[in-house]
């Protein structure tokens, strides 16, 4: 598999991660459920995390999202009684324009399959989508959509668990792109952890491994947490709890300000 | 839909060799693993131990001391000699509504249940539509001192009240789901998210033969032994093979368990009834195969209810065992290349079965099988003097709630 050329829409992925870990931080990574909870708000709720966090990963809905906690699935169904598809953030990112953040299309992959893994990957890649989070593809059922990001030099960044064994991880970590989405705990998004030292210890091997940055996602929801992570990866990914954060109709850049510290 | 007649004689050689699943988990196109990584240790580790023990002698020993002892097996073979004379056709039925708490799902927890002791789990769940394979799960479990978990949906729940707290005195926690849909798919959806949580001590009792590999595989090779059962049975009594043989197909157990030991036969024609509900229109069925398209969910590349979005559809339909948008991947193969022939029966023809079934031969069936009846009268109008084999895949007594609201509402005729 070739690398794609330096300035591919990848490479500015990774790049803003370590740019942003340079700092000593760990990058913000934060997720948002695309027309959730508007679809006319969508675009300012995009700029205005764009604003506060390093990369942006804009969830699309679906109507089966098994790994997902409650919050996100009520952020899915919401965004879904809408009509929010893949053509229609697609449309959005294209009309918004550049937001200063690299953006990440997180998706289940019926709906990526059903709008065609060649298309996708043209039309997001012209959208300035830098690459794709899909929790229901195993790296070993990925290599059409991999070749496909390939071609427009996005990333599919893959995930590594807690409960991956060594050689998998290496494989794991190896075919990842853009960032390795490290998942600290089993068990579905949006449920409040303590980071214990076996975590942290996981997190060490990971990043040994991996080419691209590392970031740390389920459960990140305070600042104890981010502060705890500090020097273990290179990034923070943070959901459900922001979600919740535009449920109640709260400013989302003040609240990925105060999880900044 | 339909491969090219080179593709499909392939296919189906191939089939028959034994060579699906393959080495990455396919039925030809369809199939795979398509899971969160978390689940990817738990796969294997299930892969790993299908292939140590399952075939072993000792694992098919305390399997079939299973089945004759406790589920009651072989079930019985019954000539229904009235519905035959009324649909001048021979009916032949294969009684899975007498196996041990009333239908074919018993065949595969109890399976599941010794390689899950095997496995070393330190629990079960499950999930269930009808109710059947939550009590099948609960019951096996029981029997072999698991504790078991059963995720149904809370429609679900309503229509089959009774297999509730059949499920409760067995002694599994029912666990209601109230996202999603609130019926099969949500809660298969709601037992993934649980073995997500703890991969590694919890065994999943999967009740069709869908899902991540090797579910369908595991699925199959333990409900298989309905269709050896009845063929023998057909050869002994008969002394002949069916013309036909008909099930009904959800996400396909007792169908595939059904069709397994006679895809090989050239002879016999192979149909599935799916539930057509009350219409064609996208969302009034769960018929798959016969109006989906190629998709993913619950773990599997197969057919898929789903709209131009690739969302996946409600669907309906007046058996809450048939009411899934998906349909095991060997199912998807086997349609493909045309071996099995795939309908639909809508809620109307199935009641009109439950009745007809109940009426002529003193047996009441699960609003489910009755969907197969359909497709072996509409046959047997068609092929006059033939020979049809049906599956009858479990009995009604869960239906009542349904039935209560349905053939036996005020004003709904009486008799025949």
């Amino acid at each position: 598999m070739s690398r794609a050329a330096p300035g591919a829409p990848r490479e500015a992925l990774s790049g803003a991660i370590r740019a942003a870990a340079a700092s000593g931080e760990p990058a913000l990574v934060a997720y948002l459920t695309a027309g959730f909870p508007t679809r006319a708000g969508f675009a300012a709720s995009l700029r205005a995390i764009a604003g506060a966090a390093d990369v942006v990963e804009i969830g699309v809905p679906f109507t089966d999202p098994m790994a997902d906690g409650v919050t996100i699935q009520r952020a899915s169904l919401a965004a879904l009684q809408q009509g929010v598809s893949v053509k229609w953030i697609l449309a959005e990112l294209a009309a918004v324009g550049p937001v200063g953040a690299p953006l990440v299309l997180m998706s289940y992959l019926n709906p990526l399959l059903s709008y065609g893994v060649q298309k996708l990957a043209r039309d997001a890649a012209a959208a300035g989508v830098s690459g794709f989070i899909v929790p229901d593809l195993p790296l070993d059922e990925s290599s059409d959509l991999r070749q496909a990001c390939e071609t427009e030099g996005l990333a599919l960044v893959q995930m590594v668990t807690p409960v991956t064994q060594q050689q998998r991880l290496v494989a794991l970590c190896a075919g990842s792109r853009g960032f390795v989405y490290a998942v600290t705990m089993t068990g579905t998004t949006g449920k409040l952890v303590a980071v214990p030292d076996q975590v942290i210890g996981y997190l060490e091997r990971v990043r040994a491994l991996s080419p691209v940055p590392v970031c740390a996602g389920f459960g990140i929801r305070a600042r104890e947490q981010v502060a705890r992570l500090r020097g273990h990866v290179d990034g923070v990914i943070v959901g459900s709890a922001l979600v919740e954060v535009l449920e109640r109709g709260e400013d989302p850049a003040a609240w990925l300000k105060r999880l900044r510290g | 839909m339909n491969a090219a007649p080179d593709e499909s004689r392939q296919l189906l050689a191939d089939l028959i060799a034994g060579r699906f699943p393959d080495a990455r988990g396919r039925f030809g196109p369809y199939g795979g693993r398509y899971v969160p990584e978390t689940l990817i240790p738990a796969l294997e580790g299930l892969a790993r131990g299908v292939e140590e023990h399952l075939h072993t002698p000792q694992f098919q020993q305390d399997f079939k001391q299973q089945l004759q002892s406790w589920v009651g097996r072989p079930t019985a073979l019954t000539f229904a000699a009235r519905l035959s004379q009324r649909w001048g056709a021979r009916v032949w039925l294969k009684r899975e509504d007498l196996a041990h708490t009333g239908a074919h799902k018993i065949n595969n927890a109890i399976g599941q249940g010794l390689l899950a002791q095997r496995l070393g789990a330190r629990r079960v769940v499950a999930e269930t539509g009808a109710g059947q394979h939550g009590v099948a799960s609960a019951a096996a479990c029981a029997r072999l001192g698991l504790p078991c978990v059963v995720y149904m949906g809370a429609v679900d729940m309503e229509r089959q009240a009774p297999n509730v707290g059949r499920m409760r005195l067995l002694g599994a926690q029912v666990v209601p789901v109230t996202s999603g849909d609130r019926t099969l798919r949500a809660a298969i959806d709601e037992a993934l998210r649980d073995w997500v949580a703890d991969p590694l001590g919890t065994y999943y009792m999967l009740g069709s033969a869908l899902g991540p590999h090797p579910y369908p595989y595991l699925v199959r090779e333990l409900q298989a032994v309905i269709g050896r059962e009845a063929r023998a049975q057909m050869l002994a009594a008969h002394g002949a093979l069916p013309d036909v043989l008909i099930a009904c197909v959800g996400g396909g157990s007792n169908a595939i368990g059904a069709f397994h030991a006679f895809v090989p036969d050239p002879s016999v024609e192979i149909i599935g009834v799916e539930a057509g509900g009350r219409g064609t229109a996208l969302g009034d069925n769960a018929a798959t195969i016969v109006g989906g398209r190629p998709g993913v969910l619950h773990g599997a590349y197969s057919l898929l209810l789903q709209d131009n979005d690739g969302q996946v559809q409600e669907t309906h339909s007046v058996s809450a065992g048939l009411d899934y948008p998906g349909v095991g991947p060997e199912h998807a193969l086997l349609a493909r290349v045309g071996r099995v022939r795939y309908e639909s029966a809508t809620d109307t023809e199935a009641l009109s079965a439950v009745r007809e079934l109940s009426e002529c031969e003193g047996i009441l069936p699960a609003l489910e099988s009755a969907h197969a009846l359909v497709g072996a009268q509409r046959w047997a109008r068609s092929h006059p003097g033939g020979t049809v084999l049906v599956c009858l895949s479990g009995r009604g007594d869960k239906d009542m709630p349904t039935l209560q609201e349905t053939l036996l509402a005020d004003g709904a005729r009486e008799g025949a």
